[in-house]
């Protein structure tokens, strides 16, 4: 069996939004948010929203970990990346990120820093073997998916001895992130979530059954193919429309209930709970964020180079915090699309490409206000 | 008798390196162009030893084009910069309708490049020019300190001629005109990508760098009337479509179904996070046709090697956005979004 | 976030390492997090590391259902 391709039969896919067109009620509108930056994505690559009845809206939650760390602490970095002799090491999607005034650590390369863009901890890793005179910093940023591979390279650095090696640590945790939402001013206009696959394989789905059970949300945990997608939007609104709110799993064939308990061991060796973190967009959440064990500080690079974070406000035309919890569509913001686009995002909801403004920017068609594009 | 200025012992092509004066104008230059670059070019102009060259006017309209080759690494699975080199000048005249006719070569060296890859590098260069028929008939060489270029540097001219009444430009898009893509999407963006440091990973897949001029030549000899011709190289199919979008003043629609791509290229762009309309291609061209010829143009491109995955993927309708969307395999519609910069790696 | 991709592995290498194959693409990844994988299995690999099995038998189950919505349709 051909495990991608089957999972993207567009025949398929066709009668099941058919499926769950006769399985709406017509009298209701169905209001889901899928977490996970992953899942806004495959929603605008596919234009798969466009095959849903026009009483389902799906609302695009904060679930990008590059969108929702603070502007204080890019800045952090870029600072690190400009220390003489230091190699700072980072994911992809973090290099174009706006601090403060323009600056991205793609711009702290131009300028003269030596900033590496690594597919793998084990590529931070091997740099710091390659360059034992040399402070190499990795930029950790993640939801728990992503938590498992900087623990691995934390112990296997301690395991190597190596001298020059740090994490500067940005790593965030899903479930305190969804209470955080449905606990901001205001609630959150959604009815159910379509929860996130590989959070999920990591910490299990046993952590997201509160949001049925004591919440009282519908959630589907989901993969990440089209049909996965569609499957679990069906799955919500039968749940809906007889006031059902369990827990359901459509990513069997990679989620358990317990998840992956060699990585979650791993990462309790390695990290702990901060009291509270800063989110872009979301305010300060108590307990829903790591740091290194004080057993690891020589790893730590806030330790190590006793870092400071400012606080790096958003603009005052942001309305990232209401789009984030539902409450406004990315066009409803009055600077969408006109002083805020995905080259000079003033919020986080536009900083990468699964940020639920940037999606809507680049993908969505027709409607959508393009700065410098109309016809003069 | 030997006198003394006869013995100069030859470029140590195995263990050498560019040295600070093989850029200084004096015998260690005229060396470095007499035994590298001319015996590998081998035409009378560059034997001629001159600071130019010149050839005869040819008929039609002149068609001047010049591209400087940066890439790292310099070389990957099917090609090499040497061979872009020659292709990417070729394919720009190419575009436009024209028979690409001569080169110049400029060399940008890094002090310390071996000379074997130089000279791998120039030997490319004569194979790429060869197959295209075209000559390199004059260029120049620099060197500078270690740590200032990344090897080489190549900077290419070319000239070319066209037929007065061909008239292939940006702005000719009109609704309804037919969107035809030579071939499959990315395999150069891919090939290149797999030997980065860092992304480092394994694929058949090789570049498709090839010269398309002879590929043009079968189109326009069915359909004299092209309206638009232009190779996707940085910014891929994305970039091209937009820019012919905006000068045209209309929109555009592709269909993701119809857009050949090879498994490799779409497992590379799932595990990175790319899109393949966004990478680079350099043996691959998309051209904008009036709808009456489209049919036509594709059997006449599949009878050519470079052609044979030719196909219509798409038309240009009118719009006063400019957009070009792209109905998805699953029959939903999105933008095709016109990128500032290069698409990233991600791990989201 | 959390760009996961489906591969088998091919072979398994000395240090908790693997090469998959992830259609057509062969990279090396690290197996530290999982326990005794053997080649032939399918996992999901993201930033370099094998994060879970892939459950084939889940996995057909899931397109059953998959079939079993679309033939509502029809």
């Amino acid at each position: 069996m051909n495990l991608t391709e089957a999972f993207r039969d567009a025949d398929l896919a066709r009668r099941m939004a058919t499926t769950i067109a006769t399985e709406v009620s017509p009298h209701r509108r169905y209001s889901l948010m899928e977490f996970c930056g992953g899942h806004t994505h495959t929603l605008a690559r596919y234009g798969l929203e466009q095959l849903l009845p026009g009483n389902v809206e799906m609302i695009h939650g904060p679930g990008c970990p590059v969108c929702v760390l603070p502007g204080g602490r890019i800045a952090a970095g870029i600072a690190l990346a400009q220390r003489p002799g230091v190699i700072l090491c980072s994911y992809g999607d973090l290099l174009r990120v706006p601090a403060r005034h323009g600056a991205t650590l793609m711009r702290t390369r131009a300028a003269g820093a030596d900033v590496r863009m690594i597919y793998s901890t084990r590529d931070a890793l091997a740099i710091a073997q390659r360059h034992p005179d040399r402070e190499v910093v990795f930029f950790a940023i993640g939801f728990e998916t992503t938590t498992p591979a900087t623990a691995v390279a934390v112990t296997e650095a301690r395991r190597l001895g190596l001298q020059n090696f740090s994490v500067f640590c940005n790593h965030v945790l899903t479930p305190p992130a969804m209470s955080g939402i449905l606990a901001a001013p205001g609630g959150v206009a959604v009815q159910g979530f379509i929860g996130p696959g590989h959070v999920a394989s990591v910490i299990g789905s046993r952590p997201f059954e509160r949001f049925a059970e004591q919440d009282g949300y519908p959630i589907v945990i989901t993969g990440f193919e089209a049909l996965d997608l569609l499957q679990a939007i069906r799955q919500l609104i039968r749940q809906i429309n007889v006031g059902r709110a369990v827990l359901e799993n459509e990513y069997r064939r990679v989620v358990s209930r317990e998840g992956n308990e060699k990585a979650l061991a791993l990462i309790d060796e390695v990290f702990t709970l901060r009291e509270d973190f800063e989110w872009r967009g979301l305010g300060r959440v108590a307990h829903s964020a790591l740091r290194l064990r004080d057993d690891f500080a020589c790893f730590d690079a806030e330790a190590r180079f006793a870092l400071t974070v400012e606080d790096v406000p958003d603009h005052k035309a942001c309305e990232c915090a209401a789009v984030l919890r539902g409450a406004i569509r990315p066009e409803q913001c009055k600077v969408f699309g006109t002083a805020c686009t995905p080259d000079n995002p003033l919020g986080s909801c536009m900083v990468s490409s699964e940020g639920a403004c940037a999606a809507r920017y680049r993908y969505a068609t027709r409607g959508v206000p393009r700065a410098g594009t109309e016809a003069v | 008798m030997k006198g003394r200025r006869d013995f100069f012992p030859p470029l140590d092509i195995g263990a050498g390196r560019i040295e600070l004066g093989h850029g200084s104008g004096g015998r260690a230059t005229a060396q470095l162009i007499e035994e590298l670059f001319s015996a590998a070019f081998d035409n009378d102009w560059l034997r001629g030893m001159n600071d130019q060259a010149s050839f005869e006017a040819p008929p039609g309209r002149l068609v001047l084009t010049t591209d400087s080759f940066v890439v790292s690494p310099l070389f990957f699975p099917g090609g090499d910069i040497g061979c872009l080199a020659v292709n990417g000048t070729v394919n720009d005249i190419a575009m436009a309708g024209a028979k690409p006719l001569y080169l110049s070569a400029s060399f940008i060296l890094e002090e310390g490049f071996p000379l074997a890859d130089l000279h791998r590098v120039v030997q490319s260069m004569a194979v790429a020019a060869r197959a295209a028929g075209v000559a390199i008939i004059t260029g120049d060489t620099k060197v500078v300190e270690r740590g200032k270029a990344d090897g080489v540097f190549i900077t290419t001219t070319g000239v070319g001629n066209v037929p007065d009444a061909t008239r292939i430009d940006a702005s000719r898009a009109r609704p309804n005109d037919r969107i035809i893509l030579s071939g499959t999407l990315g395999d150069h963006g891919v090939a290149v990508l797999s030997r980065r440091e860092n992304l480092h990973f394994e694929t058949e897949l090789r570049s498709d760098s090839a010269p398309l001029h002879e590929l043009v030549a079968a189109m326009l000899a069915v359909a004299p009337d092209l309206h638009c011709l232009r190779d996707p190289t940085r910014g891929g199919l994305a970039a091209v479509l937009n820019e012919w979008a905006r000068q045209s003043d209309v929109g555009m629609i592709i269909h993701e179904r119809a857009i050949p791509i090879r498994p490799e290229v779409a497992a590379a762009c799932e595990f990175l996070g790319l899109d393949p309309l966004y990478l680079a291609n350099e043996g691959k061209l998309v051209a904008v046709c009036p709808p009456q010829s489209a049919e036509d143009v594709v059997r006449a491109m599949r009878r050519h090697p470079l052609g044979r995955d030719a196909t219509i993927i798409g038309e240009v309708r009118a719009d006063a956005h400019r957009a070009v969307e792209m109905e998805t395999a699953f029959g939903g519609r999105r933008l095709v979004d016109w990128l500032s910069s290069d698409p990233l790696p991600r791990i989201c | 976030m959390c760009l996961a991709v489906p591969a088998r592995i091919t072979e398994l290498r000395p240090g908790g390492l693997a090469l998959v194959d992830m259609g057509g693409v062969s990279k090396e990844i690290s197996l530290a997090l999982l326990d005794h994988c053997a080649v032939g299995e399918w996992v999901i690999v993201h930033v370099g590391y094998a994060l879970r099995r892939l459950d084939a038998a889940a996995a057909e189950q899931t397109l059953q259902l998959f079939m079993e919505a679309a033939r509502e349709s029809d």
